[in-house]
């Protein structure tokens, strides 16, 4: 779930590191501008001077900073005036904007079955000839699929994010002695070690207000991408193969040897029914006070760590890659990320399309911290903190195998309705495996 | 964050501009509406005056054709932005709700057997159901009991304010508040939910209570929030009725050697009944409509949606607008009757009057 990804509070470390961050591009900004004035011929292609573009995202506060920094020498080189707007209610308002005929020039949408939603209705503008060069050049295949509608593209990939990790202490795994496990036979038995002292191994949390529920649909498609070919995830995910398919009821009761186990879960907040009333932010948190050792969630989960943590390999908190079940098959990742599409073509929009799938504005991003996109052009050495560089590295890795968040690529009454009630219902004990998925398939959109 | 006053130096000019405009359009509006029927009934006046003096009948249509024509003037903006606000949308919902999804097709009263079909959505509606029988009826009963009890006593305007305050609380507030009184820690930790604390000093084990589905009690649990917050407002409008019964019945009726029982039972209840409707008519409205209680405190979750709520999700977050629409157009069916009874019983008032 792409949209509840982007962290909600401008987090301790977020906001320190990007005052930081903002602090030295503002210092070191004399040379940089300087330099940049000097050389506006970099845009010389988007050149429009006198107009305006609004951009509507759900990305906020902190991040929504350093996306406007990243673009304001783009701004004031070609004249094209961005007029950003960020917003914590994004798909349900994005939808009444367009209904009501105010929609934004460009939005970055995080789910795909939302831009099918809108190209289909014809809303949207497919891209530019430029954007599709500059995209196709950028971006892998599989990316480009998932903005593609009917066999036209309709915007390119943007920032992403790298779901299948599992955050734990360094710093507690040396004192006592635990070894990060590499395969999933490797993470049970830890986790057996640690429950055999007496504490909870693992700590979870999937509430997360109108959105409650998509952590958990996260462990779901992770380990269906583990138990299963990435085919089969992908009829999962199109419906080719019903809901409730044996399948992904083998997938899910595994996901509850974990989460529905009481000798593993959930440490600090009770027992494994609190894990549905536990905010996703405040998950993993009790890992710092040693009530816990093991956290499965996405690389944007550095954002919520308190301030003064120190997110390293060596530091007080890092994560490790969410092991397969069987390495022969390749390396499988789930992630996110979002799309820049565009609700109308006129030139100077088109433009600032064509240069957010540059490989200059990914760059010019990553060094302002905080980011991590799919682009090919990204130079892993432009991104800064040690999680971002490990997620740019698995998403340029040739071995790996990517998956889109299945919840964002379904129908929205599925993916962000009852797929998400279902596994909240599930956690809590109201309804079992068979029921669960029963309950999803039968609401499938015909 | 730095804020750096003088940076939005512009939108306080924009929020000054925005509070003059306000000033000369509202007073611009109360003084026309001031001094043109001043002035009408001044010129009518002085025509009357000298149709008097020249000893002519009086023309009577004249002057009130001029005055429908003025009126209708002025109701003309109120009509059109009703009909811009609430006939025309509510016009659309009912043709959106035989269409699909996407309101691409058509397809019949589809919405309205899925919403009757859905085992989801049966339970929705049943918790509705819930939520207007037991809301209206204990508000109104607390609200009452409350009225009576601290009528005339000492301190009245102090007990009356306590329990009125939760009526100034928006119901996201409320629902905030209540979620802390309804939070829950694992046994060996310290409890922060008031009745988690209370279950454990009892010797229990905290719950999650608002996991609870046994009986509904999570669904009770939330009722609890509104009647906290209705209570106060049926406690005022009673008291105000109660106050305004006339001495001489009760003296008459103390005269006759009622007891407390009977003079509740045979002279306050038929007294206030016109304001007890009221009451009960205005929160059953609001209850049907109860939205933010539910999304803050389980987003509908847990088996405790209702209609609001989920006509939200419908239509805004799962882009099933024809599904939403329906459960709009049912919701506003409930509505109606209730409406009616409201209206009739208004006209009988007046006419007995």
């Amino acid at each position: 779930m792409a949209v509840k990804s982007r962290p909600r509070q401008a987090l301790a470390v977020a906001t320190a590191l990007g005052l930081a961050l903002t602090a030295a591009a503002c210092g070191g900004g004399d040379d940089n501008s300087s330099a940049g004035t000097g050389d506006c011929s970099t845009y010389d292609a988007y050149k429009h001077d006198g107009t305006e573009v609004s951009i509507y995202a759900s990305i906020r506060d902190t991040e929504a900073d350093l996306l406007e920094e990243s673009w304001s020498e783009f701004s004031e080189c070609t004249g094209i005036t961005i007029n950003y707007e960020g917003s914590g209610e994004f798909e349900a308002q994005l939808q009444v904007r367009v209904d009501g005929g105010n929609a934004p020039d460009i939005a970055f949408i995080p789910q795909p079955g939302l831009i099918k939603r809108f190209a289909d209705s014809g809303k949207l503008k497919a891209v530019s000839a430029d954007t599709k060069t500059q995209a196709e050049a950028n971006y892998s295949a599989d990316w480009l699929k998932y903005a593609t509608v009917n066999g036209q593209l309709y915007g390119a990939p943007f920032g992403s994010n790298v779901k299948s990790f599992v955050w734990y202490s360094p710093k507690t795994f040396t004192e006592k002695g635990y070894k990060v496990p590499t395969t999933w036979d490797e993470m049970i038995a830890l986790s057996d070690q640690i429950a055999g002292t007496g504490e909870k191994p693992w700590c979870a949390g999937i509430e997360s207000g109108d959105a409650t529920g998509w952590p958990a649909t996260d462990w779901l498609e992770d380990v269906m991408l583990r138990t299963q070919t990435p085919e089969v995830y992908d009829q999962w995910v199109n419906h080719e193969i019903p809901f409730n398919d044996p399948k992904i009821a083998e997938a899910l009761d595994r996901a509850g040897t974990i989460l529905k186990n009481d000798k593993y879960v959930n440490g600090g907040y009770g027992d494994s029914k609190s894990i549905s009333t536990t905010a996703f932010q405040e998950g993993g948190l009790p890992i710092l006070e040693d009530k816990c050792t093991l956290h499965r969630q996405a690389s944007f989960y550095a954002n919520q760590w308190p301030e003064g943590t120190k997110v390293a390999e060596d530091g007080d908190v890092y994560a490790f890659y969410f092991p397969a079940i069987d390495a022969a098959g390749g390396k499988p990742v789930l992630g996110a990320g979002e799309f820049t599409v565009a609700f109308a073509d006129r030139p100077e929009v088109q433009a600032v399309q064509t240069y957010l799938a540059s490989g200059e504005h990914a760059n010019t991003r990553a060094k302002l911290g905080n980011w991590v996109s799919a682009n090919k052009k990204l130079d892993i050495n432009n991104v800064q903190n040690p999680i971002d560089k490990l997620s740019v590295g698995i998403l340029q890795d040739a071995s790996t195998v990517f998956r889109f968040d299945g919840s964002d690529l379904m129908p929205a009454s599925v993916g962000t309705g009852t797929f998400w009630k279902g596994m909240v219902d599930w956690i809590n004990g109201g309804k079992d495996t068979a029921g669960t998925l029963k309950y999803i398939e039968d609401s499938w959109p015909k | 964050m730095n804020f750096d006053l003088a940076d939005q130096a512009d939108k306080f000019v924009m929020l000054l501009g925005g509070l003059i405009a306000f000033v000369v359009l509202v007073g611009g509006l109360l003084l026309v509406l001031d001094v043109i029927p001043t002035k009408l009934a001044e010129r009518r006046e002085a025509r009357l005056a000298a149709a008097a003096e020249a000893g002519a009948p009086i023309p009577a249509g004249a002057a009130r054709g001029r005055e429908g024509w003025l009126a209708f003037g002025f109701l003309a903006p109120a009509l059109l932005l009703l009909s811009i606000g609430l006939i025309f949308p509510a016009i659309r919902t009912t043709i959106l709700s035989f269409m699909n999804g996407n309101s691409t097709e058509w397809v019949g009263f589809d919405n309205y057997t899925w919403m009757f079909g859905q085992p989801d959505i049966q339970n929705v509606l049943l918790n509705t159901l819930v939520w207007v029988l037991v809301v209206p009826a204990l508000a109104a009963t607390i609200g009452l009991l409350y009225a009576i009890m601290v009528d005339k006593a000492r301190g009245e305007a102090v007990a009356k304010a306590l329990i009125f305050l939760p009526m100034a609380i928006s119901f996201v507030g409320a629902s905030i508040i209540w979620k802390f009184v309804y939070a829950y820690r694992s046994g060996e930790q310290d409890q922060i939910g008031l009745l988690n604390q209370i279950v454990v000093w009892f010797g229990g084990e905290p719950k999650q209570w608002l996991l609870e589905e046994g009986f509904k009690l999570n669904t009770l649990l939330l009722i609890v929030i509104m009647i906290w917050i209705q209570a106060g407002f049926a406690m005022v409008i009673l008291s105000a009725a109660i106050k305004a019964i006339p001495a001489e019945i009760v003296e008459a009726a103390r005269i006759d050697g009622t007891n407390a029982w009977q003079m509740f039972w045979r002279i306050t209840l038929p007294a206030i009944r016109p304001a007890l409707i009221v009451v009960v008519v205005t929160i059953t409205i609001a209850t049907l409509k109860v939205f933010d209680i539910v999304r803050t405190m389980t987003n509908g979750n847990y088996d405790t949606s209702v209609i609001a709520n989920e006509m939200y999700n419908q239509s805004f977050r799962y882009g099933e607008t024809g599904h939403g629409s329906a459960l709009a157009v049912f919701l506003f069916v409930l509505v109606i009757p209730i409406v009616i009874f409201q209206i009739r019983n208004i006209r009988k008032q007046r006419s007995e009057a």
